[in-house]
């Protein structure tokens, strides 16, 4: 699984720029799943026939990103953010754009730290000219942070495990199921969600599951002065109560905490102040889609480095799998 | 001119009679079909008059609603009280006249004369609830016979024409992105056009939402009126776009990420005819392309802009070059698209 | 119909926006006898349906909505000494907590007192600070050994408040905005009881309106009716604060204006009030209100829609005052104006 999860988090996805996760993940799947396409929007999905309920799984492909907005006389790249990225964590930073290129994050003269905002920011791709930086990178083309996989022992630290951690997740739940389609499956490898859950809210409304479940990550409340949360890396994946896109389905929460339960796999319970997850647009789809989520506690969530507990990671994947095959109400 | 016309009606979000009216007017010999709907959306189809294979379903919207000033109260005085409908700088509301309701009753935004002001006073903004509309009534009395509460309030601004070719005038965000539609349906083209006039874009874009599920289109264009910051005191990288640069391309803004293959045949169309066209390079805002392309199972959309400076005053600024080839270049791309055969993926 | 016992049991019962399951059976039990069937959506929305007598392509259906669920609050943190750490659900000001007497729906249901400072032993100058939510915590007699065996992270607390009967049929409690809008539903109802009317009755009590009209959004979905009231709360007068932004308690229904509701409903509803000689006031808003009406307007392929509100004091407090009189005025209103629509008022409802 970690080879798994190193290819996906290497490859970039910004928001809108999704291919090349989609590729990764298609191949992956393909032999696991009955049907496989992709819609208007770029969601891809894959459909596991079954008896039982239809249950639509929803990780996103995209990763925060930076936008080129203008490039000037010199050949220096200003940029926007796509996704909630925060300018003091882009200084010095290094970024990829599709095409392979890449370039440093500097600022102009400032005085104080807090003066730092996204115009005082720019990329440098080594260019002389505006002409030579033209012929690299154009007005509107996306660029993501450029890092490598670091496997830490038990710990993992890359960038874009925010989501790149949950589709890994639902492909080695996908991969580990066994022939007995109790239930009928929709794993939904989702688009733009860091812009606002929408790949979720078209991808759904075309599916009309009975429930809806995201796999995402979520903050931990562990590191130095850290806002209260109660929870922490290494001790389970957790089950959403609620964020401020969802207030987690009781049904659907209780029979997750009921299996990991019935199991014996770790798991905590997250009640995330700020933030929001596919389940957000899910839930709310036509007539309404009873919805949760199974999320996997991250460090420095949106920064080039993010950090995952690789147990945590594996009991998701144990105790999503079971919770494909239960039988739901 | 349709422009100068639409340009100086009022319309405020929610209050959008008069514009729908004027419009329908004008495009009715040319279409098959005209319905409202029940926010007030003009929904209007016209099917090609050539060909017989089936032509893809193009959603082009543009809204009519202009931001404004709704009545929420009446002082003893006889002065109105109001709330601003979208998003309004107040300090380009001081000294304005406005015309409010149905019967156009006119006003003012008055303001403290200099003289009565202490020095620091006038290096402050003043808030929407210390301003007033000043409609000469003697107390509430007279005042509740001249309007009601709810009623709206727009610019009273008349399009004059300035400079090479450029027109001045209010609520060209997004009349003119209107003017462009109605020039649209009065054009023989390739493919079914499913033309929308929007309501409410200014407060949420709510009548694209409405709109857009009840046609679920193939495929959905929006023309808008978008900033052009290349005027003082704005720093050098933040133009958004250029007056007179041709059409505006989003790329992407708070609400929404352009159709990859959208944003490609626009280009292409820009190309093959030789239209100049710029980008918007600024991500906020929002168009009613947001809304409309994540409607039921999702549709393909893109946006092209009319640069226009000091969006949202009563004293906005467009280039006519610019709306023309953004008629041209719309034109353009919905041939291409008839072409391609649509866009599917 | 005895309002104020309604409110009591209503307001009194818990239902905390996600939790409004709890409020089911005294819900039901004032529902039951006025609707010909009662039935909940995927969300919990409760829907009462009273048939109108129209039949066939005649059919009218006309949707009410009043959410049930109420602001609370949600155990973030166990801490050593038995004390709960807490986040909210939906708007609080954090300043209405300390003191505050509060219930904890854990395996059993146990009392807490979100603890504050004795005056004694806080300095002036933190007196002077706003409290933070983070900074507040809840004391329940337990030690943190017993505390983990009943209570557990994301448990939902809500708060404590028993209805007062205050002077000129005036009502203070919790959670008026919006079950006093609940009730409202009710007496509608019971009014229709006596009233011929065509349309079908959807009265729905919604959930999750306080964080984010979530309950509406589907519900109108679901049912697509030809058209919508809300029924919520509006901000009553009070010292301090202008007049051009609340509206007078016990001065009747407020309808509300603006780019949010339709026209021809605003237009009908002030008819009504005038013919029926029920005293309104109005109240503007510039954009897509804060409640259900959002939410049920942009429905589907839009639906019109209309909202009556009560004025009400202390919004989120739990000391959230309104008026009686306003509420069965507000019900009259409403099921007036129900029974004059018909099929021609439907159908002129997209001609603009």
């Amino acid at each position: 699984m970690k080879t798994l999860l190193q290819k996906l988090v290497e490859e970039s996805g910004p928001p809108g720029a999704e291919e090349k996760i989609r590729d990764i993940v298609k191949a992956e799947v393909k032999d696991y799943v009955d049907e496989i396409f992709e819609d208007a929007l770029g969601n891809l999905i894959c459909v596991r026939k079954g008896e039982g309920k239809k249950i639509m799984l929803a990780a996103h492909m995209d990763e925060v990103a930076l936008m080129v907005t203008h490039i000037d006389e010199q050949g220096f790249l200003r940029f926007t953010k796509v996704g909630g990225v925060l300018p003091h964590l882009l200084v010095g930073e290094r970024v990829i754009f599709s095409s392979g290129v890449i370039g440093t994050i500097n600022h102009e003269k400032i005085k104080e730290l807090k003066e730092l905002d996204f115009s005082k920011l720019y990329i440098d791709i080594g260019a002389s000219s505006k002409k030579e930086a033209e012929n690299k990178v154009a007005v509107g083309d996306t660029c993501v942070y450029y890092r490598q996989f670091t496997d830490l022992g038990r710990r993992i630290l890359a960038k874009s495990l925010d989501d790149r951690a949950g589709c890994a997740v639902m492909i080695s739940a996908l991969q580990k199921l066994k022939d007995d389609r109790i239930n009928e499956l929709y794993f939904v490898f989702t688009v733009q969600e860091e812009v606002g859950l929408r790949g979720a809210k078209t991808s759904a409304y075309r599916l009309d599951p009975d429930f809806g479940i995201a796999v995402d990550v979520t903050r931990t409340g562990d590191t130095p002065e850290a806002p209260t949360m109660a929870v922490s890396l290494g001790k389970g994946p957790a089950i959403k109560v609620k964020d401020s896109s969802v207030l987690a389905h009781p049904q659907v929460r209780d029979l997750m905490i009921e299996i990991a339960e019935k199991y014996k796999i770790p798991y905590q319970l997250e009640v995330l102040e700020r933030g929001g997850t596919d389940a957000g647009a899910i839930h709310l789809t036509k007539e309404g889609i009873p919805s949760g989520a199974l999320s996997i506690p991250c460090r420095y969530i949106h920064t080039p480095s993010e950090m995952i507990d690789y147990e945590d990671l594996q009991s998701a994947v144990n105790l999503l799998e079971k919770i494909l095959t239960a039988r739901w109400p | 001119m349709l422009l100068k016309t639409l340009a100086e009606l009022p319309g405020v979000s929610g209050d959008e009679k008069r514009v729908r009216e004027a419009i329908k007017k004008e495009v009715q010999p040319y279409v098959d079909e005209l319905k409202t709907d029940c926010m007030g959306n003009l929904i209007v189809n016209k099917r090609p008059r050539k060909g017989k294979k089936r032509s893809p379903k193009v959603m082009l919207a543009a809204h009519m609603d202009e931001v404004g000033l709704i009545i929420n109260g009446i002082e003893k005085s006889g002065h109105l009280r109001f709330l601003k409908v979208g998003d309004i700088d107040n300090r380009v509301l001081i000294s304005k006249p406005v015309i409010i309701g149905v019967e156009n009753i006119p006003g003012v935004i008055g303001v403290k004369a200099v003289h009565l002001q202490k020095p620091d006073e006038r290096k402050k903004t003043l808030k929407t609830n210390q301003l007033y509309i000043d409609i000469g009534a003697k107390g509430k009395e007279e005042a509740e016979k001249m309007v009601s509460l709810g009623d709206y309030a727009a610019f009273d601004t008349k399009v004059k024409e300035m400079g090479e070719r450029c027109l001045c005038g209010k609520a060209f965000d997004n009349r003119a992105g209107c003017a462009v539609l109605v020039e649209l349906l009065k054009r023989e083209l390739p493919v079914e056009l499913c033309a929308v006039f929007t309501v409410q874009e200014e407060i949420g874009s709510r009548g694209a939402i409405t709109a857009a599920y009840t046609l679920d289109p193939d495929l959905a264009l929006i023309i808008e009126t978008t900033s052009a910051a290349d005027f003082p005191e704005t720093k050098g990288i933040k133009p958004v776009t250029n007056l007179g640069d041709g059409p505006a391309l989003t790329l992407m803004d708070q609400s929404f990420i352009s159709d990859g293959k959208i944003l490609a045949a626009l280009r292409a169309a820009a190309e093959d005819n030789e239209i100049k066209y710029q980008y918007r390079r600024f991500t906020s805002g929002a168009t009613d392309a947001g809304n409309i392309s994540l409607s039921k199972e999702g549709i393909p959309a893109g946006v092209v802009s009319i640069p226009c400076r000091y969006l949202h005053s009563p004293a906005s600024v467009i280039k006519l070059d610019d709306f023309y080839a953004t008629i041209g270049l719309s034109e353009a791309f919905l041939h291409k698209v008839s072409e391609m055969g649509g866009l599917n993926r | 119909m005895d309002v104020i016992s309604l409110l009591r049991e209503l307001t009194e019962a818990q239902g905390v926006s996600g939790q409004e399951d709890s409020l089911r059976p005294t819900a039901e039990k004032f529902f039951r006898p006025l609707c010909d069937e009662i039935k909940y959506d995927k969300l919990g929305n409760l829907i009462a349906l009273k048939k109108g007598t129209a039949e066939g392509k005649e059919h009218i259906k006309i949707m009410l909505a009043a959410h049930m669920d109420e602001i609370g609050l949600v155990v973030t943190k166990i801490e050593e000494g038995g004390f709960l750490r807490f986040s909210t659900i939906g708007g609080f000001d954090a300043r209405t907590l300390p003191g505050q007497k509060v219930i904890i729906h854990g395996r059993k249901d146990i009392t807490g007192v979100i603890g504050s400072k004795s005056p004694h032993i806080t300095e002036e100058k933190e007196r002077k600070k706003a409290v933070e939510i983070d900074k507040l915590f809840i004391d329940t007699g337990y030690a943190q050994s017993e505390l983990l065996e009943i209570v557990k992270v994301g448990d939902i607390i809500s708060i404590e408040r028993s209805i007062y009967e205050l002077a000129n049929g005036c009502v203070s409690g919790k959670a008026l905005d919006d079950r006093a809008g609940v009730v409202a539903l009710m007496y509608c109802l019971h009014k229709l009881q006596s009233l011929h009317h065509v349309p079908d009755v959807y009265a729905v009590a919604t959930v999750q309106e306080e964080v984010g009209v979530r309950g509406a959004a589907v519900s109108a979905y679901n049912i697509a009716p030809d058209l919508s009231i809300a029924i919520d709360v509006c901000h009553g007068n009070l010292p301090g604060v202008s007049e051009f932004e609340t509206q007078e308690i016990g001065a009747g229904p407020v309808i509300g204006l603006g780019p949010n509701f339709h026209p021809s409903i605003i237009a009908r509803l002030k008819e009504v009030a005038k013919r029926a000689r029920i005293p309104v006031q109005f109240d503007v808003s510039a954009g897509p209100t804060g409640t259900d009406a959002r939410a049920i307007q942009i429905a589907r392929g839009g639906i019109p829609t209309g909202l009556l509100s009560l004025p009400l004091r202390y919004m989120h407090t739990s000391v959230e005052l309104l008026s009686c009189e306003d509420l069965k005025l507000t019900a009259e209103l409403l099921a007036v104006f129900i029974s004059t629509i018909d099929r021609v008022f439907v159908e002129g409802l997209t001609c603009f």
